[in-house]
């Protein structure tokens, strides 16, 4: 069985529909990745998936449990957590606390009222474990709006790994990244992909089809092919569009 | 670089030095040309201002109806104690958790909201009560409100202490707000009040990773409704009745106008700063002119436009060009955490 997978998902905004029978299967270890051009509905697809909006119809099944409109908080305590394409992090607080604040030993805590989160050591040790990770070890009292913007992404994804996922879904990584940034994600991401099950939007072909164990074209809010990438390079509708560029 | 987040001791040094010289003033008030009741007032101002600044400050929650509740606290102190009988410990308990149960009725309705919409409604519920406080002669007292609302004798196990005097009373507060100011100085460096700051920061995000957001700003507005009526029920006792006036919308602006000039947005000390100030003015200014609130009102503008952190937001950034000028290095100071740009 797949962990997680949806089924005829549908979602429209007014008369305009933005998904239309939408059907993925992740398996567990697999990193999937989602292509289409602008517009296509990819992000409104990670939306629906992650608890943002509520699908319209259809259903999403994530480790035999259907989670079909619950919410981001309720999704994310099931282990799957997300990160963004526009950055959203806490701005005024550090490196080190927006990790901190994501972590589920600090979750289960959060109504202690008394504790001092600055003297937990194991939070502590194991945000800079996580920020050691996306590469941001000297960054951790740095607040993170002071951080550059390559830094930023990374944070925003160690934001999202914080919370110990079972499944990563990443939103566009490499949005705005030069290609010595894009090459370092690849490392990471080709190391998280050892312990984790992601599902990754993404514009930048040749780093997609790199890691990618499989990829699905979506566009018109539909699903238009599948495969891996060697199945997809032959594709004739990749091949034409000029999504392509795998050169 | 290692990281090493901040450490919350339980009693810092300006918590002793705020204490310290509250606790000092029957030495020199009178000297200084003013008056120990003054000082009450300034120590439960501070206390209201420092219960709203966690919904405002810490949480990003605007409430402009919180008079509503530092009036609830003092309806209920006289309440209980003239119609219950109650002592005084019971009846400023009392006071605290009937406010907080409103507090908590009315964050029910407002918690799913922020921004302009939270602040519009916490107006019209402030409203409500202001305006119920002023009708329901049988229960409130109406227009006249409460009179006789006694200072009782605090009875301890072992001695009784007499706080009819402005002097037992100040000493009284001074105990109650310490113990507050500890306490919510814990509060916001607690995994509750890091979460909180975290949900004022991105709202979406804090929900993103999993924490329930609507019921932190619940929790937020029923513990600073708590110590708004907390402060009322003082105030009760203070000024010996309660009425509807201290419900109304201009004294929840005033404690808005506190938080702000202090620097509350910045500071954990900023109400404590505001308070001070804004009825320091209020006496002084007042003193020369009725006119007062016009003067403190484009002060008020000045300081908006010029300096939004407030007081302390100034003094923080002082202290941060300090700091670097010392190390050699421009600094920038975010919310309070200065950092020194390499």
């Amino acid at each position: 069985m797949a962990l997680f997978e949806t089924h005829q998902l549908q979602k429209r905004f007014g008369d305009q529909v933005v998904l239309q029978g939408v059907n993925l299967s992740v398996e567990e270890g697999e990193l999937v990745g989602i292509m289409g051009p602008n517009g296509a509905g990819k992000t409104t697809c990670f939306n629906v998936l992650t608890g943002r909006y509520r699908p319209d119809g259809g259903s999403v099944r994530f480790a035999g449990e259907d989670i079909t409109g619950l919410s981001p908080r309720q999704i994310a305590r099931k282990g799957l957590s997300r990160s963004f394409q526009m950055m959203n992090l806490f701005n005024d607080d550090t490196a080190l606390y927006n990790v901190m604040l994501a972590l589920p030993e600090v979750r289960a805590q959060g109504f202690s009222m008394w504790r001092d989160l600055g003297r937990d050591e194991s939070a502590h040790a194991q945000a800079e474990q996580v920020l050691a990770r996306v590469g941001l070890a000297g960054k951790a009292n740095v607040p993170a709006a002071r951080l550059s913007y390559g830094e930023r992404r990374a944070l925003e994804i160690g934001v999202a790994l914080a919370a110990k996922p079972r499944l990563l879904f990443l939103d566009e990584p490499t949005a705005g990244l030069g290609s010595e940034g894009t090459a370092r994600l690849a490392t990471l991401i080709a190391e998280l992909k050892r312990q984790l099950t992601i599902v990754i939007i993404e514009h930048d072909m040749p780093f997609l089809f790199g890691l990618a164990d499989r990829i699905c074209v979506i566009h018109w809010g539909q699903v238009i092919a599948q495969g891996t990438p060697a199945e997809l390079k032959t594709n004739p509708w990749v091949a034409r569009s000029n999504l392509g560029l795998l050169s | 670089m290692s990281a090493d987040p901040p450490k919350a001791k339980l009693i810092t040094p300006p918590m002793i030095v705020t204490v310290l010289l509250l606790a000092s003033t029957p030495l020199w008030l009178k000297q200084a040309g003013l008056y120990q009741y003054l000082a009450l007032e300034i120590m439960i101002w501070m206390l209201f201002a420092l219960g709203h600044n966690l919904l405002l400050g810490y949480a990003g929650l605007p409430s402009f109806g919180h008079g509503a509740y530092f009036g609830i606290g003092a309806y209920a102190l006289g309440l209980l104690q003239l119609r219950g009988g109650a002592g005084l410990l019971l009846a400023l308990l009392g006071a605290t958790l009937v406010t907080a149960a409103f507090g908590a009725l009315v964050a029910a309705f407002i918690s799913h909201r922020r921004g302009i919409y939270y602040a519009l409604l916490t107006i019209a519920f402030g409203q409500l009560f202001w305006f119920v406080a002023g009708k329901w002669h049988s229960l409130t007292g109406g227009e006249d409100g409460l009179l006789n609302i006694k200072r009782s004798v605090l009875s301890l196990p072992g001695i009784d202490i007499d706080l009819r005097s402005n002097e037992a009373l100040f000493y009284f507060a001074l105990v109650v707000f310490s113990l507050v100011l500890i306490g919510l100085w814990r509060l916001v460096h607690s995994p509750f009040g890091r979460v909180l700051r975290a949900v004022k920061q991105n709202e979406m995000r804090a929900g993103f990773v999993g924490h329930n957001v609507w019921l932190y700003k619940w929790l937020a507005f029923v513990i600073s409704a708590g110590i708004a009526g907390l402060a009322g029920g003082l105030f009760a006792l203070a000024q010996q009745s309660a009425y509807p006036n201290v419900m109304s919308l201009q004294n929840s602006g005033f404690v808005v106008m506190m938080v702000l000039i202090g620097g509350g947005l910045v500071s954990f000390w900023g109400p404590v700063i505001g308070a001070l100030f804004f009825i320091l003015a209020r006496d002084l200014l007042g003193a020369y002119t009725e006119t007062w609130l016009l003067w403190y009102g484009m002060l008020f503008i000045v300081m908006v436009l010029f300096q939004p952190d407030g007081v302390a937001g100034a003094w923080q950034h002082w202290r941060g060009k300090l700091a670097a000028a010392r190390r050699g290095a421009p600094a920038t100071v975010v919310n309070g955490n200065v950092t020194k740009v390499a």
